[in-house]
This record gives C-alpha cells, structure tokens and sequence, in this order.
C-alpha cells in the first residue's frame, strides 16, 4: 500500500528522517513508536505532505505522492493536536472537509453519533477542550471511509470511555481489510489493536516486526515488555 | 477554490477589525470632504489618508490574519486539495474583503463628492495600494515560522516604503543635485508603490501643472496613455512579484 | 481781434463742411481702396463696404477717417504689411484685417502706425497676422476694442499681438490678444495706460514691459500664457485691479518682475498659476490688497530683491506661500492672511499672537533641488516641514510676518 523509499529529512542541519525504507501493507494495523523527537510525526508528515521530504521517495498504491494530492482521499488523518481555525464552527469545518471532499459514497458517521457530535455543532473551535477537539479530529478521519488510517497519538486526551470507542472503531476497521497507522506513547493499550510493530531511533527504524514474531521470539506476552526486553538486549 | 474562499471571507467578516476599519477609513473620507471648503482640497486630504493608513493596515491585518490561519492551512494541507489553492484562497479572501472594505469606506464619499474621473482613479490606486500591501504582507509572513519576527517584517515594510523610502531618495537628490536627474528620479519612484500611487494621483488631480520643471517631466512621463499603462504595469508587478515568491516558498514549507 | 476770431472759425466750420465721404465697393465708382485713398483729401471719410480687398501694402499718407462697412476684409496675401499708416490723426475703424506677410527682418503687420500722432484704431479683428497692430515712434494714440487673434507655434514664428515702440501717451483699451507671441508688447513706451483687456493663450507673456517707465495697467485679465505679465527693466508702474489666472507650466509665471523698482502691485488677483508672483532684482514695490490663492507657488522672491513691502494680502491654497533661493531676506511682510497659519489670537485684535514663518523647508530643499518636487505631499515632507516649524533650523529667521493676521482681508 504504502513505500517509502530511503526517504530523509533534514531541518537546518539537523537530521530528522535519515535513508528511512519501510513497506506498508492493507490490513495491517502498525504501531510506529519510538522516544520523543525520533521523528515519528515527521515521517506522518512526510506521507501526508505536510512535510516535504529533503531526499527520497514515498509510493502510495505504487505511485509516488511528491507531485500528487488525489492519494490524500483515500487517508484519513488524525493529528497528534489537532489545530483548528479558531472562529469556525465545528459544523463549519465539517462542512467544509466535506465540499472539499467531495464524495459521493456513503459517509461512515460512527465515531460521528457515538462522540455525539451533532450536539454541538454550533461551537467555535476556540471554546472546545482538548478532549473534544480529539473527537472532533477522529470523526473527521474516519468520516470519508478512507482505505488508509494514520492516527497520531489517538487517545491522549480522550476519557476513557470514549478511548474504548475509538479502539473499537479501529478494530473494526482493520478486520475491513485497511491500514491503519498509530503512533502511541501508551504501549499498554496497543495490545489487542496492533499486528506490526515499528520501532524508530534518531530518525532511522531500530525494527519493524509482526507482533506475534516479537512475543514469540521473546517470549513475553505484552508488547510493552517485549519492547524493553529487546531494547536492553541491544 | 471557491468553497474554501467562502469560509476565509465569512472568518475574516466576523472579525470585528475590518469592520471597525471600514468605519474607520469612512470617517475619514466624509470628513475629509466635509471639513475642506472644495472637493479637491478633500481629495488630496485623502490621498494622505490612502497612502498612510491603507498599507499599514492592510500590511499588519493581512500578516496577522496568515499567521492566525495556520491551523487551517495545516487542516487544509492534509485534504486532498493542491497547496496553490490554499494560498490562494487566504489572498484572495483578503484581498476581497479589505478590497470592499475599501470601497464601503472610502468608495461612495468619494463618489459622492469628487468628480467622477477623479474619484474612480482614486478608488483603483487605492484598491491596488491594498492589494499590494497584502502581497507585501504574504511575502514578510512567509520569510518566518515566528509571529512576532512576522509582524516585525511588515512593519519594517511599511516604513521603508511610506517613510524611509523617500528619506533616501530626497539624500539621493542632494548627493547628486549637480547632474540632470529628474529623469532618473522618475525611474526611481517605481521602486515604490506608494510614490508610484502618489505621484499617479497627483497628476490626477492636475497639481503636477503647478509644479514647475520637474512637474512638467512628470507630466511627459506618467501623463501620456503609455506612461499611464506603464505605471499600472508596475503596480501590477508589485502584487504579482511579492505574492508569488511567496506562493513558491509556501510550496515547499514544512507544516 | 473779434472779427479775425470769428473768421477763423468760419473757416473751421467752412473746411470740415468741405468733408466729404468716398465710398469704395464693388458698385461704387471706386472699386479699389488704393484709387479711393489716392483722391481722398485731408478730413475725408474713406468707407469701404463689406466684400474682400487683397490689394497687397495699403499706405495712408492723410490725415483722414478710413472705416469699413459689415466688416471687409483686407487680406495680405501672406507677403504684405496690409495697412500702413504714415499720418497723423487718422482713424481706423471696423476691419478685419488678415495674413500679412511672415518675415524676421522688417516686422510686417495687420497695421503698421509710423511715427503717429493721434491715430484710433478702433473695433478690427487681425486674422492670423505676423505682427497684430504695430506702433513706432507714436504719440497720444488709441487702440481700442480690437481682436487680435494669431495661431503662432513657437516664440521665433510670430510676432506681439499690440506691439509698441518708442511711443508714449498711448491708450490700449478694451483688446481681446490671443494666441501671438506676446499679447501686448512695451519697448520703450511712456505715460501710457492699458485698461480692460483680455490676453489669452500667447505663447510667451500677456504684457510684457522693457524699459517701459512710468506706465500703468488696470483692470486687465491675463489667462493661460506661457507667462501673464512680465515687467522689465522698468520704474514706476503701476499695476491694479488685474486677474492673473492659469498661466501654468514650466517656468510659467503669473506676473514676472525683474529688474524693476519703485512700482504699486494692489487689488489683483492671482488665480491657479504655477507661481503667482515672482521677483528677481526687484525693488521698493508696495504688494498691498491682492488674493493669492491656489497657485503652486504664491510669491518666489529671489534673494536680489530689496526693501518690498508685502501687506494685507491674502494667501490662501497656495502649495508654497513664499519660497526664495538664499537666506538673506530684506523685504517686509506685515498683516497679511495666510490661511496656513496655526497661531492663535488671545486679544482678540484680528492679528495673531505668535508670528508666521512663511517659508517651508520643503519650499527651501525645492528652490535647490527641484527634483524634490518628486516627494510632493508625501509623509517624509510633511515630518519635515512639521519639525522645521517647531525647531526652526534651516529656514531664514527673519523671514517672518510678525503681525500675521487670523481672519482674511475682505477684497
């Protein structure tokens, strides 16, 4: 699904991306994890060109994604913070992803009705705690259907009960066959989620492996423990 | 395009600032033509106006306004939906509505008071003078992630060319006061789009015939139909230029 | 002594009753002006009716009346001085009188007067002549009500609208001068008077005197000439009552002054020229009672001008009220109107507390840089002029009117 050929980055000289390779497949659900300031959010950044990249090459379903935007249809994004234009309304900016959209198919409105977002409609962006504006953001990802899923940090700030909506939505959607990238801090809560683990480290990809090879070759049950098994064996 | 250009004008309306500015540049212009004894007495009055108010607020608002639209360029960026289109919509949603804005305010004083060839040149410099300075405003906000360093550009702008700009030229004037420069000069005042506007408006209002020698080179030079579309030209480069190295830069801008 | 009074004025009436009126026309016994002039006698009346007579130089050597019926025309054919009067006492009434010759050298005019005394010149229209009418060596002549109207191009290509020579006792009433070189034209002219005329678009200047002394013009309109008066070399004139109005353009002035002295500029009015007044070595002139008002520049006196009294004049909307190209200032200016002035008036006396410079800095960087006029009503100028006038540095002290007043004169 998605290529990422020796891809790097650079910001001032400071190298964020260096010679990254990954291959992404349909059904998967990976986990990208790594310390802060590994470049996790970049590389998202990079597949949803809002970075662009300093060197190498990113295929989406074979094509590259440099000179192209039809391929962002087919994403859904949910960013790490989601940042909104201050006066809109949350009726306003979903309108406005809609006609930008454009799309004929049926809208899937799950995360849309369970987050209740119809109640609020009306308010500006400005007034809206950190919790709702997630929801907000994660209605909006999964809102056109997309074939690929990218979540950054999808359930810092939500409450517990609406985490649970969220995981559920995600597993829902990975048994439909689509790939679904998160990146999470909270290692603990990707257990049942997750079928590939990627793990980066200064801007390079320390592994990436299925997570049943990872437990097994291990032999923890928890990807948590597996991880710091592996990270103190190096 | 169109759909986004509908959610930055109805943003930009619902700042009270173009509001409050449109009253303002209102006020102005019927005082202007009501404190003075003569229609063209007001139309220089506000020519000033125009010139001194009009970039520096289209300057600070437009810069303001592109800093405060980040979340909604970074929402945008991630849609399938071009960049150009983006940028584009943010200068044309604040040339539109600062244009009105414009218009509202000083548009029908002036086609209330001033003869109508008069006010009509007015209008268009001074709808230019404020697309310029947007432009000058997506080319300082582009130059820096920083708001403040952003704003400070602008400003920088803004008193380079209202102010600093003609304290060169006039040291300029006394450097080389020995040679024939009149000519020269005129070429100079294109570097500036408000000497430019000016010196178009004054022709306009036919001081240039009081103003000896160096009006007449004036008047041979900007007071023919080629040197009319020459002067245009040029207000037209200073949209264009500024604006798209900005475009060329927001292309490639990490968000 | 009663009896050779009496005679002699039977003898006046006898001989004007021997007057006698010789018509000239195509159904007249004289079909040609020159038969007709040939046979008329002294106090004849020589009538020409309306028709077109292209009989090359016409000379008057008698005194006589030559007028013309329903206007004919006297046409030069483009090489002939077409009138020339060489008498005394004539009288030239109702012709339109037209294409004279062009030449540099002998001056050819519509009417030529050689050493006159006492000649009218009344109600002509001079079509597209080189010279319009042309007086030398005159005295005690009138020109009046005449309409001289040429279509010269350039200074060189045509001659003075009225043009005077070596004359005095002149009176110039009532002429419309249009499109010539100068409108009227004084060389060595004395005790002369110009009253009520019109002097449109001329190339070069409306009036103009050159060592022209003891004049006087009233009442007169200059519009639209390269310059509308330009007093030379002159004493004593007077000048009053007159509209100096849109005389615009390059080194286009209202009322040109140089080298002139002991004159009375008063009650005129100065209107949309490019500089209302200017004076170069000009001295001991009174400027009382005028409006200046909308002009680029209201007065430019050069730094050679001495002991001018400038007074009650009102100057309103001018660019520049007063500028001057050095820093020595001997002229005075008192209780004049300057609509520029921000002082105030505590005593309520009409005049204001808190004396008025009015010379502008900018005024000043224009007279030396006159490429600076490229600034003009930008903010640069403006902080410039606004912070002369707090700290006055560059512009001359003395320059000031000290009882500037705060309503204007009404005139």
């Amino acid at each position: 699904m998605i290529e990422v050929k020796s891809l790097s980055k650079r910001f001032g000289k400071f190298l964020v991306l260096n010679e990254l390779n990954l291959h992404l497949r349909s059904g998967e659900c990976i986990a990208l994890i790594g310390p802060n300031g590994c470049g996790k959010t970049t590389l998202i950044k990079s597949i949803l060109g809002m970075v662009v990249p300093t060197g190498g090459d990113i295929l989406f379903q074979k094509k590259s994604i440099l000179k192209d935007i039809e391929y962002r249809k087919k994403i859904g994004y949910m960013p790490q913070i989601g940042r909104y234009p201050e006066n809109m309304t949350i009726g306003q900016i979903f309108d406005m992803v809609k006609s930008i959209r454009n799309v004929e198919y049926k809208l899937d409105e799950d995360l849309y009705h369970q987050f209740e977002i119809e109640k609020i409609l009306h308010k500006t962006m400005n007034t809206l705690s950190g919790g709702t504006t997630q929801k907000v953001s994660a209605a909006l990802a999964f809102l056109f259907d997309p074939e690929v899923l990218i979540l950054d940090e999808p359930t810092a700030g939500l409450d517990p009960l609406s985490s649970e909506i969220l995981k559920d939505k995600v597993l829902k959607e990975k048994a439909k066959g689509k790939l679904i990238l998160i990146t999470s801090h909270l290692l603990s809560e990707l257990d049942d989620m997750v079928s590939e683990i990627i793990f980066m480290q200064e801007g390079e990809i320390l592994f990436h492996q299925e997570v049943g090879v990872l437990t097994k070759e291990t032999g923890m049950d928890r990807i948590s423990k597996a991880i710091v098994h592996i990270l103190k064996k190096r | 395009m169109r759909r986004i250009l509908k959610y930055v004008i109805i943003d930009i309306i619902k700042n009270k600032i173009v509001v409050f500015y449109t009253i303002l540049i209102a006020l102005f212009a019927w005082s202007a033509f009501g404190l003075e004894d003569n229609a063209s007495k007001g139309l220089l009055t506000l020519l000033n106006i125009i010139l001194f108010v009009v970039p520096l607020f289209s300057v600070l608002f437009s810069t303001i306004y592109i800093y405060n639209s980040s979340e909604f360029v970074e929402l945008l960026v991630s849609q399938p939906i071009k960049r150009n289109k983006i940028w584009n919509s943010l200068f044309a949603g604040l040339s539109i509505s600062l244009s009105v804005s414009f218009l509202i305010g000083a548009g029908i004083p002036l086609l209330v008071y001033a003869e109508p060839r008069k006010a009509l040149m007015m209008i268009v410099v001074g709808v230019f003078v404020t697309l310029i300075f947007i432009s000058l405003a997506f080319f300082s906000s582009i130059l820096s992630r920083d708001k403040a360093r952003g704003i400070g550009y602008s400003i920088l702008l803004w008193l380079y060319f209202a102010l600093l700009f003609d304290g060169l030229v006039l040291f300029l004037m006394f450097q080389l006061n020995d040679y024939p420069i009149e000519k020269m000069m005129v070429m100079i005042s294109a570097l500036s789009p408000i000497d430019l506007s000016r010196i178009l408006m004054l022709l306009e209002l036919d001081v240039s015939a009081m103003l000896g020698y160096t009006g007449a080179i004036f008047k041979q030079f900007f007071g023919t139909s080629l040197g009319l579309v020459l002067t245009f030209f040029l207000l037209l480069l200073w949209i264009v230029v500024p604006y798209v190295i900005s475009l060329r830069k927001f292309r490639v801008k990490d968000l | 002594m009663r009896i050779a009074l009496a005679f002699i004025i039977l003898l006046a009436v006898v001989g004007q009753s021997k007057a006698k009126t010789i018509r000239v026309g195509k159904d007249r016994p004289y079909k040609s002006i020159k038969s007709a002039l040939e046979i008329a006698q002294k106090w004849d009346t020589v009538l020409v009716e309306n028709g077109t007579y292209t009989e090359g130089n016409i000379n008057i050597y008698k005194s006589i009346v030559f007028m013309g019926e329903g206007m004919p025309i006297l046409d030069g054919s483009r090489k002939f001085e077409v009138l020339s009067i060489r008498a005394n006492n004539v009288v030239v009434r109702g012709f339109k009188i037209q294409h004279s010759g062009y030449a540099s050298l002998d001056d050819p005019g519509g009417i030529k007067v050689y050493n006159g005394d006492h000649v009218i010149i009344e109600n002509n229209l001079l079509y597209d002549n080189f010279f319009g009418i042309y007086l030398q060596y005159c005295k005690n002549c009138i020109i009046k009500n005449n309409r001289v109207i040429a279509f010269g191009k350039e200074e060189q290509q045509i001659g003075n609208g009225i043009h005077c020579w070596k004359s005095d006792s002149l009176q110039i009433i009532g002429n419309k001068l249009t499109g010539n070189r100068d409108g009227i034209y004084f060389e060595f002219v004395t005790n002369s008077v110009i009253w009520r005329n019109i002097a449109d678009k001329n190339i070069r200047y409306g009036l103009h005197f050159m060592f022209s002394n003891n004049d006087a013009y009233f009442t007169n309109c200059f519009r639209n000439n390269g310059a509308g008066v330009a007093v030379m070399f002159t004493k004593n004139i007077t000048m009053m009552n007159n509209t100096f109005e849109e005389n615009w353009g390059d080194s286009a002035y209202g009322l040109l002054l140089k080298e002139i002295s002991d004159c009375y500029l008063g009650g005129n009015k100065f209107v949309n020229n490019t500089s209302a007044i200017f004076m170069d070595g000009t001295n001991r002139i009174r400027v009382e009672k005028n409006i200046i008002s909308a002009n680029g520049w209201g007065m430019k006196i050069q730094a050679n001008c001495m002991d001018n009294v400038i007074e009650h004049n009102n100057f309103v909307g001018n660019t520049f009220d007063v500028s001057t190209n050095g820093s020595l200032t001997l002229n005075s200016f008192s209780e004049n109107y300057w609509d520029k002035y921000e002082g105030y008036d505590l005593n309520k006396d009409n005049v204001g507390d808190v004396p008025y410079h009015p010379l502008s800095l900018y005024s000043v960087i224009v007279e030396n840089t006159p490429s600076a006029m490229l600034l003009f009503r930008s903010f640069m100028i403006t902080l410039l002029d606004k912070s002369e006038k707090v700290l006055p540095s560059l512009t001359p002290a003395n320059f000031v009117d000290t009882r500037p007043l705060v309503q204007s004169i009404k005139l």
